[in-house]
């Protein structure tokens, strides 16, 4: 197979990337890259029996111990999955089926508007295929569940609710979500609550027995651990039926072989993330604010989406979420990225197509403000540096983007 | 240069952007998302609209080294193309969605953004070539005549051309296939696309029938040209002059010769069969002209070519006051769909088109 093809056009001064997609991925931290290669040159299978066997098996239990103890959880409560869409798929469909089981009148199931599409599609395939009924809970304009919408759904019917499903942070916009209010109001009415917190962990502080709530997605690489390793956080008085059938290696309701290197790197870097939080999120916050006055000031008409505060109650500290009026977000994307600035539309695509984002749609902006968004996320490696380069080359690609937006929109007619 | 290369996840615009590469342009791979449900694997090997071929070309961008994005023109593509081209069979026309979509997405949607975002050519898969001469930007045939595509860019402007860039004019189909193995790209094997892009089964009919009865009866009379009814038909769609297969005529013709369309009437479903002789056409008047070179000034010698696969023809042309193109052919050709483009050359070079709108026998 031929080398790959070197080809930068940026010059010759080009210093690397401003990477500002941290909401994507993170990079490793370096002690998980150490626990996890280290775990790479062991072999064992954490289910056998033999000496080998054993220590994987020590690695694991010892992870996942860590794990519960970074977050507030009991090691009994840690399902390891592959990560936060497997975890998703476990919560909305395991406890659909094990509470519909239980009394087949449950079949609400109530979500935000604003979930990711690891929630939004499982409940849209139960819907199609499983006879759920999907309850889309309205957000305000920052994009923010209020719990007494939570409780109206409910109250419509409390005996029909299999389980709500509300995310701690938005993975587009940041807003931070009330999932403790909105937990303890389904416990009124005997309903579980589920929060996928991927976005969460390392940037805000999550306690999974205080906040109350029932079940807890959460996945490695979001914060400096690796791809493919995650966990549903689940209470054990929750019953939930597998998804995945097999050997039954995680509490009888999730099968495979676990992956021990993997699990390793994860709990790692998870004890890190939340030992380093409370300082890692200020640092983020300061950098996010200025990155946001600069855009503005730079962009004087760009919107900034979300909850314009800064606590961390309301928005994720490494998160800037903006529309730019007249451009298309993707176009911006590309012009950003020739120019070494990294970063992304934040909403999902399909086959490379951007959609319109269905998270700034639902807190009330139109289809075309809807496409013109960009995300930047910080994260423990950004700097002030990102942020010049980023302002470095914005207002120029804002202006290029508008010019093609002006083409495309006079093709229209 | 800075070089958009649109890339369709087949092997011609891989190499084509290889080529631009190659040639030391900055070059930025798109694939025009042009379906609005695309599916996920391609149905044979039809098509250019599946998930399927997207990640071809982007695998494609992956080993030139290129940046890469998906550009979604589905809805541009349903309006300009799509529509189009259903209105066009609606009226009795032939249209060539090809060309059409050369003409409104390729070189004027795609071409327009690419410039309002720096980009200063577009780069395609075409098979043809551009030749800078005295008096500006050339086009003219490919070398390779099985797959000189010359025809469906006839409706491009000078403007257009200026910013089009076809690097496998001066090439043969085998040697690009050669070379795009040789460069590593994994579509060196990829079959040709074929039909039209938009009906991934290939039953153009049955689309037809779709748009434009989707639960009416649809039946019909085929008459001869005395009008002397011949049988039934289930439908206009996809009837086209010259047609000579699934006519299904209970009654042979008294001379025993083969039936062929001559006409297609979709306001009063009639569907107008004759001999071969009937379908002789020796001149034609063209709407809509188009011209990238200068056009022609009275009565002009060309040659022209009527569909998409034709032979050049010879024939006399003339702008009419009213601005169509009348064209008397210098021998008769057989078989002239009105809709279909009628393409002016000046040798191996197109000088312009129109639509064909009448024929004359």
């Amino acid at each position: 197979m031929p080398a790959p093809a070197t080809h930068d056009s940026r010059g010759p001064d080009f210093r690397g990337p401003a990477y500002l997609d941290h909401a994507a991925t993170t990079p490793m931290v370096p002690e998980a890259i150490e626990a996890m290669t280290r775990q790479l040159a062991v072999h064992g299978n954490a289910s056998s029996l033999h000496a080998a066997g054993r220590a994987a098996r020590r690695v694991v239990e010892e992870s996942r111990e860590a794990v519960a103890q970074a977050l507030g959880a009991r090691p009994s409560e840690v399902v390891l999955t592959s990560g936060g869409t497997e975890a998703d798929n476990l919560a909305i469909k395991g406890v659909f089926w094990s509470r519909r089981a239980a009394d087949p009148r449950r079949t609400r199931i109530l979500v935000s508007a604003v979930e990711h599409h690891a929630v939004l599609d499982c409940v849209e395939w139960l819907a199609a295929h499983e006879g759920a009924i999907p309850v889309w809970l309205d957000v305000d304009d920052v994009g923010r569940v209020r719990p007494e919408t939570v409780r109206a759904a409910i109250e419509q019917d409390p005996d029909s609710v299999a389980l709500v499903s509300v995310m701690w942070a938005n993975n587009e916009v940041g807003t931070v979500q009330p999932v403790a209010d909105i937990a303890r109001i389904a416990h009124e009415y005997g309903v579980p609550a589920h929060s996928d917190a991927v976005q969460a962990i390392g940037q805000l502080p999550v306690d999974f027995a205080a906040s109350g709530l029932d079940a807890l997605s959460i996945t490695g690489h979001k914060f400096g651990g690796p791809v493919g390793v995650g966990a549903l956080l689940i209470t054990r008085d929750l019953a939930v039926t597998p998804v995945l059938h097999g050997g039954g290696q995680e509490r009888e309701i999730r099968s495979g072989t676990l992956d021990t290197p993997g699990i390793a790197g994860f709990a790692t870097a998870l004890r890190l993330a939340v030992d380093r939080q409370p300082v890692l999120a200020g640092q983020l916050a300061t950098l996010r604010d200025d990155l946001i006055a600069r855009v503005r000031a730079a962009v004087p008409d760009a919107i900034l989406n979300g909850d314009p505060a800064s606590a961390l109650d309301a928005r994720l500290p490494g998160n800037a979420h903006f529309s730019f009026p007249g451009c298309e977000g993707d176009a911006l994307l590309m012009l950003l990225d020739a120019r070494g600035v990294e970063c992304s539309t934040g909403s999902a695509c399909t086959a490379g197509v951007a959609r319109p984002s269905h998270v700034v749609l639902a807190m009330g902006a139109d289809d075309d403000l809807a496409r013109a968004t960009l995300r930047f996320s910080l994260g423990h490696t950004s700097s002030e540096a990102d942020v010049d380069a980023l302002l470095g080359v914005l207002p120029g690609a804002v202006e290029r983007a508008r010019k093609a937006g002006l083409v495309s929109a006079s093709n229209k007619k | 240069m800075k070089v958009l290369a649109a890339m369709s996840g087949g092997v011609d615009s891989a190499v084509a952007a290889a080529r631009a590469v190659e040639a030391g342009h900055d070059v930025t791979g798109v694939h025009l998302a042009l379906s609005k449900s695309p599916q996920s694997y391609r149905s044979g090997a039809r098509g250019c609209c599946t998930i399927e071929d997207a990640r071809d070309a982007r695998r494609a961008a992956d080993v030139l080294g290129i940046p890469f994005y998906v550009w979604d023109l589905a809805e541009r593509f349903d309006e300009d193309v799509i529509a189009d081209f259903v209105a066009e069979y609606a009226a009795g026309r032939t249209p060539n969605p090809c060309l059409r979509c050369n003409e409104r997405i390729k070189f004027a949607a795609v071409l327009d953004k690419a410039l309002a975002l720096g980009f200063d050519a577009v780069c395609t898969g075409h098979y043809a070539r551009l030749v800078d001469g005295p008096r500006g930007r050339e086009l003219h045939r490919a070398v390779d005549p099985g797959k000189d595509q010359s025809y469906v860019l006839g409706v491009l402007t000078a403007e257009q051309l200026a910013h089009a860039m076809f690097p496998l004019g001066d090439t043969a189909k085998a040697q690009v296939r050669v070379e795009a193995a040789s460069r590593g790209l994994q579509v060196a094997e990829k079959p040709d696309s074929h039909d039209i892009c938009f009906i991934a089964d290939g039953d153009t009919a049955g689309f037809l029938r779709r748009r434009l009865a989707p639960d009416g009866d649809a039946r019909g009379d085929i008459v001869d040209v005395e009008g002397n009814r011949l049988g039934e038909h289930d439908g206009v769609f996809g009837f086209t002059v010259g047609q000579r297969k699934g006519l299904r005529i209970g009654t042979p013709a008294p001379d025993g010769r083969p039936r062929y369309v001559l006409d297609v009437s979709p306001v009063s479903r009639t569907v107008t069969v004759g001999t071969a002789a009937d379908l002789d056409v020796r001149a034609l008047t063209g709407v809509r002209p188009r011209w990238c070179a200068e056009p022609p000034v009275g009565r002009v010698e060309r040659l022209v070519q009527l569909r998409a696969h034709g032979e050049p023809m010879p024939a006399v042309v003339r702008l009419l006051d009213d601005g169509r193109l009348d064209v008397e052919l210098l021998r008769a050709a057989r078989g002239v769909a009105p809709g279909q483009a009628v393409v002016v050359y000046d040798g191996t070079r197109v000088v312009g088109s129109a639509t064909i709108d009448r024929t004359r026998r």
